[in-house]
């Protein structure tokens, strides 16, 4: 997998932390092998919004990746409760239903931004530097904040 | 069954699959079938409800399954039922929703729920109203089928168009 500069927390200059939520396995371990290509460390995964919540609370990450559909509770009424629990929360969307009620449910209901699956790396990659902000620093293979 | 409805579904699975494994992909078959569906290999089904009901299937045999999780991947990855079983779970996802998200855009309104298991010898009826179209994909890795059977949801098309003209 082609890897990336890393993308670490500006305050401490660890790996960002990442949540994610699929109720399929093999989506999860494509994501986080994603994600640890840019240099992140998964905190937690969950199959479905119920777990999701719990496990926001336990790891507190800095991103969470939610899918939407998923059993027990959907991921755009799971990123509700999270974010009303935790204002600060940064969740991304990655759905293959990326049609536009969904996309604006989500942002409306407080999600940071969507991603349409299938998922392109180079895509989730700016998606996260756009998500984190100024919260974010993507680092040379040395280090050092560019 | 229209190819209104049909196309997105062929767009989206050729997108999906050319995009995970990296290649270009053709249909190798295309058949209209009402006897019932009798899976070739591992399928994962996805039942839709709103304003288009019915359900899409996508088969395929555990050697090519494996194969492409190991494109979708990136890596090769070690043969498992559930391998197998997630492969053919996630392609549907996202040829599906894909396909959804298109037909959304024109107007149509669903609600996708998540994929399960087709795991009947049996086979799944289809009926007058709901006959099935299986394709074949061929790929490199193998071929990869989908079938699918769906129906408009005339009481929710003629409230629809009833509440549009209203």
């Amino acid at each position: 997998m082609e890897q990336f500069a890393p993308v670490k927390r500006s305050k401490d200059g660890q790996p960002v932390r990442y949540l994610i939520v699929d109720d399929s396995v093999f989506a999860r371990k494509n994501l986080a092998r994603m994600v640890e290509s840019f240099g992140g460390h998964l905190a937690g995964e969950a199959g479905d919004g119920l777990t999701a919540i719990t496990e926001y609370d336990r790891t507190h990450p800095d991103i969470v990746l939610m899918d939407i559909t998923m059993p027990q509770m959907e991921g755009i009424e799971a990123a509700e409760r999270i974010v009303q629990a935790h204002p600060d929360a940064r969740i991304v969307m990655v759905s293959s239903v990326g049609y536009q009620e969904n996309i604006v449910a989500a942002l409306q209901r407080g999600a940071r931004h969507f991603v349409q699956k299938p998922v392109k790396p180079e895509v989730l990659y700016e998606v996260i530097k756009y998500v984190l902000g100024e919260d974010g620093s993507v680092t040379n293979a040395a280090g050092a904040g560019a | 069954m229209k190819m209104e409805l049909i196309q997105p579904f062929i767009n989206s699975a050729d997108a999906v699959l050319a995009q995970g494994l990296q290649c270009s992909t053709a249909i190798g078959s295309l058949s209209m079938e009402e006897e019932a569906y009798r899976r070739k290999g591992v399928a994962a089904m996805v039942w839709v409800t709103g304003d288009i009901e019915g359900r899409i299937i996508i088969d395929l045999d555990p050697e090519t399954a494996v194969r492409v999780a190991g494109k979708m991947a990136g890596a090769e990855l070690p043969e498992s039922d559930l391998l197998v079983k997630e492969t053919a779970c996630e392609l549907a996802n996202q040829i599906i929703g894909n396909a959804i998200t298109a037909l959304n855009d024109q107007g149509f309104h669903f609600r996708v729920h998540p994929p399960v298991m087709h795991t009947s010898e049996e086979g799944i009826k289809s009926s007058e109203d709901t006959e099935a179209l299986v394709m074949c994909f061929e790929t490199p890795v193998g071929s990869v089928f989908m079938n699918i059977a769906l129906r408009y949801n005339r009481k929710r098309h003629a409230d629809s168009a009833a509440a549009g003209h209203a």
